[in-house]
C-alpha cells in the first residue's frame, strides 16, 4: 500500500462505499434498539451448517441469548458509527466483517440448505452478507479514515507525540 | 508507514490535486497541529451521520404515526388487559396435597408443570442448562403425595418424581411421605389427599370424575371430559352437587393471546363472524398415536403380569391382554373417540373460549382411515361441521394424520379475519366496508396483517413484516408473562390450585366442560353413526 496513490474519483468511491456500508450496519443496529420485540432467537433457530450447534446452545440458555442480543445490537451500532465517522475505523470494519461473516455462516445459501425465513433475493453460495464482508475487508485495507475520519485526530496526536519525543 | 511519512515530508500542503495516499499524511506538513482543511475533512462522516439521524427519526415517526392511526381507527387504544400477578412471589396459600391417577407420559408432564421432576430429567436438564428455567417456575405450595397406576413401572416412576426434592420451592418445600395405590378408590378414600389429577386413558375419565367428586376431591381431569353422553350428564351433576373445583385439561387458553383475541373480537374488528376454521395436521407415527415402540424401535415394557389388565379395561368391553391396546388406546373407540378426543377437543375449546360457542345445534362428521391402515378405529382423516344457526356461524374442523402442512386456526368475518397461533394476526378483508377508507388511503394493506399481537412484547404492533406471519404458526406450549416464558400447563394447574384455595371458578370449569364434552360426543356419534346429530336444547339431549 505504500506506493498507493489515488485520484479524487477513486477516493470518493471508496468513501461512498464506506458510508453506504456504515449506514446499513448502523441502521441494522438502530432498528434493533428501537424494536423491543427484536430477538436473535428466530434467526438462530434457523441456523444450519457449521454453527448450528453453537446457535442451539445460545437459544437453550435464556441468559446467553439475551447477552447475545445485547452484544449484537450495540455491536452493530458501534461498528456502524465507527465506519461512518471513521473512528477506530480499521477495528470497526474488521469487527463488522467478522460479525457479518458469522451471520453468513449461520445461514449460507449452499446447495441443499433450505430456510423457512424468506431470503433476500436469490442467492447461491454468495449472498449479500458475503459481499458486505468482502466490502468491509477492502475498506479496512484501503482505509480512508485518516483523511476523512476522526482517526485523523488520533494519528495527528500520535505524530505530535512522536515529534516531541524526537 | 515511516517511509511514507518521509516521502511526504517535503510535499507542499496543497499538492493533492493529482493524488493521495491513504495514510492521511499527504496534506499535512511536518509541523504538529492540523490545518483547518484537514480538520474539516476528518469530520466528513458527521454530515452522513446527521442525515442518518434525520432519516431514522423520520422513519420512527412514520411507523409510530401509522401505528397510532390504525390503532385509533380501530378503537384499540383503550385495550387494557388485567395484569398478571404471575411470579410476584406472593404467598401461595395453604398446602394442597395432590394425587395423580394414571401415571403415564402425560402425567409425567403434568407433574413437571406442577413442580415435580424425575431425577434423571433433572440431570439431563442440568447438562443442557435448562434446569434453572424450570426451577424458576412459580412455587405452588403443592405436595404430590399419591400415585396410582395399574402398571408397577409407572407407579415407581411417579414415586421417584414425587420424592425428588430438587424442585421450585427448594428445600423449604414440605417433604411429605408419598403413597402408592393400586386402585384409585384407595386414593379417593385417603384423607391425606385433597385433590386428584386424572391422567388415565379416556374411558376412565367419566367414572373416575364421578367417584372423585363424590369423595370430595378436587379434580383436574385431562381431556376428554368423558366418552359418552350419559357419563357427561352423570359427572356434571356429581361435580355440581359436590362443590369440588373441577378443571378440564385444556391448557391452551392460558396463553395470554386468548384474552387478547377475546378483546379484539369484542371490539367487532372482524365484523360479522360466520366461519371459524380449525385444523390439525400431523405426519409422524407418534403423532398418529402409534406408541407401543420406544425411540429405538423396541417394544415398550409391560406384560400381562406387570399390568393389572382387568382394572385397566374398567368398564370397557373385555378383550385379552394386548400391549398394543395398552399403549395405543387412543386408536380404539372402546377407550377413546380418536382425533375428536385428542385434538378436536383442544381446537373446540380454543374457539369456545374466544367466541362462547357452546353446544352446536347440529353436527356432521366425515372422513375415514385413509393412511394408517393398522387395524385402528380412529379416523386419520376427519372433518367436523358444527352449525350454530342462532349465531349464523359454522365451526369447521379438518384433521389429517398424513400431512404436516400447517393450515392454521382462523376466525373469518366480513370485515376481517384473525389467525391465532402463538400470536394473533388480523388481516382486513379486501372487500370490507368498514376498512374501505383505510384501504383506499393506503393505511391498511389487506395483503398483510393489519394488527398483530405478540405476547412477548405486551403491546399491539400494527406494522408487521411478512416474516411475523410465519411465526404465528408455531406451537402453543409456552406463553410470555411479564417478560418470562411460562409453560401454559403450569398456568392451567396453577389456576386450578388457586381456585381450590379461594373458591373461585377456573376457566375450563364443569359448565364449560359439559358443553365441550357434549360437542365432542356429538361429533363422534356423527362420525360413527354416519348421520347428522342434533342437540335438543330443551331436554338437554343429543338426538
Amino acid at each position: 500500500m505504500r506506493e498507493t496513490s489515488f485520484t479524487k474519483v477513486q477516493l470518493s468511491s471508496l468513501l461512498l462505499l464506506r458510508f453506504l456500508v456504515g449506514w446499513h450496519i448502523l441502521y441494522e443496529g438502530a432498528a434493533k434498539v428501537i424494536n423491543p420485540q427484536w430477538t436473535s432467537l428466530d434467526f438462530l433457530e434457523e441456523s444450519q451448517w457449521i454453527l448450528s450447534g453453537f446457535s442451539n446452545w445460545i437459544i437453550s440458555n435464556p441468559n446467553v441469548l439475551s447477552a447475545v442480543d445485547f452484544l449484537n445490537t450495540w455491536g452493530l451500532v458501534a461498528i456502524g458509527l465507527g465506519i461512518i465517522t471513521g473512528l477506530f475505523f480499521k477495528a470497526a470494519a474488521l469487527a463488522g466483517a467478522l460479525l457479518i461473516f458469522i451471520y453468513y455462516l449461520n445461514s449460507p445459501p449452499l446447495i441443499g440448505m433450505e430456510y423457512a425465513l424468506p431470503s433476500d433475493g436469490h442467492n447461491l453460495v454468495v449472498d449479500k452478507n458475503l459481499i458486505e464482508v468482502a466490502a468491509l475487508i477492502i475498506l479496512a485495507l484501503f482505509s480512508t479514515s485518516k483523511i476523512f475520519g476522526l482517526d485523523a485526530f488520533i494519528s495527528n496526536f500520535k505524530r505530535k507525540d512522536k515529534l516531541l519525543n524526537e | 508507514m515511516s517511509d511514507l511519512n518521509n516521502e511526504n515530508k517535503n510535499m507542499p500542503e496543497k499538492n493533492n490535486e493529482t493524488g493521495k495516499n491513504l495514510s492521511g499524511d499527504s496534506d499535512k506538513n511536518n509541523k504538529p497541529g492540523m490545518s483547518r482543511r484537514t480538520v474539516v475533512k476528518a469530520l466528513a462522516g458527521l454530515p452522513v451521520l446527521g442525515l442518518f439521524g434525520h432519516q431514522l427519526l423520520k422513519k420512527r415517526n412514520y411507523d409510530l404515526e401509522k401505528r397510532e392511526a390504525i390503532v385509533k381507527e380501530l378503537g384499540l387504544d383503550k385495550i387494557e388487559l388485567p395484569a398478571s400477578n404471575y411470579g410476584s412471589g406472593s404467598n401461595p396459600g395453604d398446602l394442597i396435597r395432590v394425587g395423580i391417577i394414571g401415571y403415564g407420559s402425560r402425567a409425567h408432564s403434568l407433574a413437571r408443570s406442577l413442580g415435580f421432576m424425575h431425577p434423571d430429567e433433572v440431570k439431563s436438564r442440568n447438562e443442557q442448562g435448562t434446569l434453572k428455567e424450570w426451577l424458576d417456575q412459580e412455587y405452588l405450595n403443592v405436595a404430590l403425595t399419591g400415585i396410582c397406576d395399574v402398571f408397577d413401572q409407572h407407579t415407581e416412576n411417579g414415586l421417584a418424581v414425587a420424592e425428588n426434592y430438587i424442585r421450585p420451592g427448594g428445600q423449604n418445600a414440605p417433604k411429605l411421605p408419598v403413597k402408592s395405590y393400586r386402585h384409585y378408590h384407595e386414593m379417593l378414600d385417603d384423607k391425606d389427599i385433597d385433590a386428584v389429577i386424572i391422567a388415565t386413558p379416556d374411558h376412565h375419565h367419566g367414572q373416575m370424575t364421578i367417584d372423585a367428586a363424590k369423595a370430595g376431591k378436587h379434580i383436574y381431569c385431562e381431556k376428554s371430559v368423558a366418552n359418552t353422553e350419559d357419563e357427561i350428564n352423570q359427572l356434571y351433576s356429581a361435580v355440581k352437587n359436590s362443590g369440588v373445583v373441577y378443571q378440564l385439561g385444556h391448557q391452551i387458553t392460558q396463553n395470554v393471546i386468548y384474552q387478547q383475541a377475546r378483546e379484539l373480537i369484542k371490539r367487532d374488528m372482524l365484523g360479522k363472524v360466520t366461519l371459524v376454521q380449525t385444523t390439525s395436521n400431523r405426519n409422524t407415527s407418534h403423532g398418529a398415536w402409534v406408541r407401543h415402540l420406544n425411540s429405538q424401535g423396541n417394544p415398550k415394557p409391560g406384560n400381562a403380569k406387570s399390568i393389572d389388565w382387568k382394572q385397566w379395561l374398567g368398564n370397557a368391553p373385555y378383550t385379552p391382554f394386548s400391549i398394543n391396546r395398552y399403549y395405543n388406546w387412543t386408536l380404539y373407540f372402546d377407550y377413546a373417540t380418536g382425533l375428536i378426543g385428542q385434538l378436536y377437543t383442544h381446537e373446540f375449546d380454543a374457539m369456545n373460549q374466544i367466541l362462547n360457542l357452546g353446544i352446536p345445534k347440529s353436527v356432521t362428521s366425515s372422513g375415514g382411515i385413509y393412511f394408517w391402515k393398522d387395524g385402528r378405529d380412529m379416523a386419520d382423516m376427519l372433518h367436523i361441521v358444527s352449525e350454530y344457526p342462532e349465531r349464523d356461524l359454522t365451526l369447521l374442523y379438518s384433521g389429517n394424520l398424513s400431512s404436516s402442512r400447517g393450515r392454521g386456526r382462523i376466525i373469518m368475518g366480513n370485515d376481517g379475519s384473525m389467525e391465532i397461533g402463538n400470536n394473533i394476526m388480523i388481516n382486513a378483508d379486501r372487500n370490507s366496508s368498514r376498512y374501505r377508507k383505510g384501504i383506499e388511503s393506503g393505511l391498511i394493506d389487506p395483503g398483510s396483517p393489519m394488527i398483530s399481537y405478540n405476547p412477548g412484547a405486551g403491546q399491539i404492533d400494527a406494522v408487521t413484516s411478512a416474516t411475523e406471519r410465519y411465526y404465528a404458526s408455531r406451537g402453543l406450549t409456552t406463553t410470555t408473562i411479564n417478560g418470562r416464558r411460562v409453560d401454559v400447563t403450569h398456568l392451567h394447574l396453577r389456576e386450578w390450585i388457586n381456585c381450590i384455595r379461594d373458591g373461585s371458578t377456573p376457566s375450563v370449569n364443569i359448565d364449560v366442560a359439559f358443553d365441550e364434552g357434549m360437542a365432542c360426543v356429538m361429533a363422534h356419534r356423527a362420525y360413527v353413526e354416519k348421520r347428522v346429530v342434533q342437540w335438543d336444547k330443551v331436554n338437554k339431549k343429543i338426538v
